[in-house]
């Protein structure tokens, strides 16, 4: 339980501090917003990568190996074009 | 690696992901704000790799390597008129994993013991159903974006998604009273599942901005509830910051469109009379031009305000407008962008399209900002947008997009619309502002119609 209220704590701030500096992101850059915040929320491949490693069945493995598949599409998709389309406002300065 | 070094690590990463979205505050610091993130991730992920659990990498290679490869395809090959279809799928991607994260950690739990924590059940089960509803939502995000699938409206599609949600809960419920029960959380992701096709199915392309937002939220609730399963705090910070974000961006959507989240969800967009009323509306008071005439009003224009809109990215015309930008600017006239929040089919899309094309991001303009300089404009040119410069959303409290915040092109002393045909835009209705008299109508496709005005000018 004791755990189970820090870990909501966690969560509840970091709402807070998400709201606070998103909201601060100007219109012109919402997309590049929407595929970077995407290429973060990748970061289940922590969960992937510990899934897939640790061993315990073949089921457990198969299910892992597949998160890292497509949670790391998304980290490194997300990224990749995030910086693309980045680069292309910066281009101008 | 001690565990307490590990938790460091993976909260020097939530850090980094937070200042690096604090650099997308800005232009200047957004390319930095972005390798910030990707730094912080490879923290993660090496912090996850030395993780005491970890005993056999093959597999975890494999993976990366697999996905690494696919990632890397896809973010270079892309199109930047077709990005709201790689985020689309990149949120779909991030809600399965989380949906197979959640499922392994179920059942390396139950490897051990089968007397579970209540909240490590509650959080498995909801990472395996929102991750669920994200991916299969956003696969037939995508297929609408990329013209695969159309709108599919059954009449009992409210009955319907109402009895998969209760279904999905009632599946959820028997897995959190008994962990042992692993069918039940393969029962609850396919009821899931069923439910984030029908929900996504009956919504138009045109809302697909919001749709689009709201799954980038759910895959961060996916995230942060994967987070609260394996009590990792770095899940947790990532997952409601990208919650956040798409929350922000799916109400500022739905204020753009002044419709609340239900009615673009769930809302019927009742079929309108839009063949008997345009003629009331149209009717011989359509001013048809050409080039020419075009070129000799932009002649004397001191100040151009451009409009672009999703016929702009269909027909790939944003190097053409970059081209009549260039060629206006030479002449000393002044050219602005005015970018309503809902053009295109993703928050930011026209800004991105105009980006790639050199346009500098100084020139795009948002609508409360460039909506009083309007009666200061001399031309307005309207490329491929229709609804978000209707007036009627001012004048006509009967309309279906009454109320919507739209910009006041009207207001400028002349306006030219490159548009293909009159046919209505998302919302069904005629625009009055294609028959006003101070509009000039263009009918072309916007890239022809851009290019042929610039060779008019050049004349």
């Amino acid at each position: 339980m004791e755990l189970l209220v820090i870990t909501l704590t966690v969560f509840v701030l970091a709402i807070f501090v998400g709201v606070e500096i998103i909201t601060k992101v100007p219109p012109t850059l919402h997309t590049p917003l929407m595929s970077g915040s995407n290429a973060i929320s990748g970061i289940t491949l922590v969960g992937a990568i510990i899934a897939a490693g640790s061993d315990v069945s073949l089921l457990t493995t198969v299910l892992g190996f597949l998160a890292v598949v497509f949670a790391t599409i998304n980290v490194v998709g997300g990224f990749m074009v995030t910086n693309r389309m980045l680069a292309m406002f910066r281009r101008k300065d | 690696m001690p565990a307490s070094l590990i938790n460091l690590a993976y909260l020097a990463a939530a850090v980094l992901f937070i200042v690096g979205i604090k650099g997308l505050t800005h232009p200047r610091t957004a390319v930095r704000g972005n390798q910030l993130g990707a730094l912080g991730m490879l923290t993660a992920v090496i912090a996850a790799l030395l993780d005491q659990n970890v005993l056999r990498y093959e597999w975890i290679i494999a993976g990366i390597l697999v996905g690494g490869a696919i990632g890397a395809l896809m973010a270079t090959r892309i199109q930047m008129t077709d990005m709201p279809q790689m985020v689309a799928l990149l949120n779909g991607f991030g809600g399965i994993s989380s949906t197979l994260v959640a499922g392994a950690a179920l059942f390396a739990a139950l490897s051990v013991t089968p007397d579970l924590s209540l909240q490590f059940m509650i959080a498995s089960a909801a990472s395996g159903l929102i991750g669920a509803i994200t991916f299969w939502g956003s696969l037939v995000a995508f297929g609408k974006l990329q013209g695969l699938v159309g709108d599919i409206r059954l009449p009992i599609a409210q009955p319907l998604n109402i009895a998969l949600l209760v279904i999905t809960l009632a599946f959820t419920v028997v897995l959190i009273l008994n962990p042992a029960a692993t069918w039940a959380y393969w029962a609850l992701v396919a009821a899931a599942s069923l439910l984030g096709l029908s929900l996504v199915f009956p919504i138009g392309g045109a809302d697909m901005p919001v749709v689009i937002a709201l799954l980038n939220s759910y895959s961060g609730l996916a995230a942060a509830a994967t987070g609260f399963a394996l009590n990792n705090n770095a899940l947790i910070i990532t997952g409601s910051l990208v919650g956040a974000s798409g929350i922000i961006l799916t109400t500022i959507m739905c204020k753009a469109m002044n419709r609340s989240l239900t009615n673009v969800l769930f809302g019927i967009w009742a079929p309108s009379e839009a063949a008997a009323s345009s003629d009331d509306v149209y009717g011989g008071k359509i001013k048809s031009s050409n080039p020419e005439e075009l070129a000799m009003l932009m002649e004397t224009a001191r100040r151009v305000v451009i409009v672009p809109g999703y016929g702009m990215a269909v027909s790939q015309a944003q190097h053409a407008v970059r081209d009549l930008v260039n060629l206006l600017d030479s002449r000393g006239v002044e050219v602005e962008f005015a970018i309503h929040p809902v053009a295109g089919r993703m928050p930011g899309h026209m800004n991105v399209l105009l980006a790639e094309a050199d346009i500098p991001y100084e020139k795009m303009k948002e609508m409360d900002e460039i909506n009083p300089s309007f009666e200061q404009t001399d031309v307005v040119i309207v490329i491929g947008a229709n609804d978000v410069v209707n007036p009627q959303a001012r004048t006509n409290p009967h309309s279906p997009i009454a109320g919507m915040p739209i910009l006041n092109v009207d207001k400028a002393r002349s306006v030219i619309v490159i548009k293909r045909s009159l046919s209505p835009g998302f919302a069904g209705v005629p625009n009055p502002l294609f028959a006003a008299d101070n509009t000039l109508m263009l009918f072309s496709d916007a890239k022809k119609g851009a290019l042929d005005l610039i060779a008019a000018m050049k004349e």
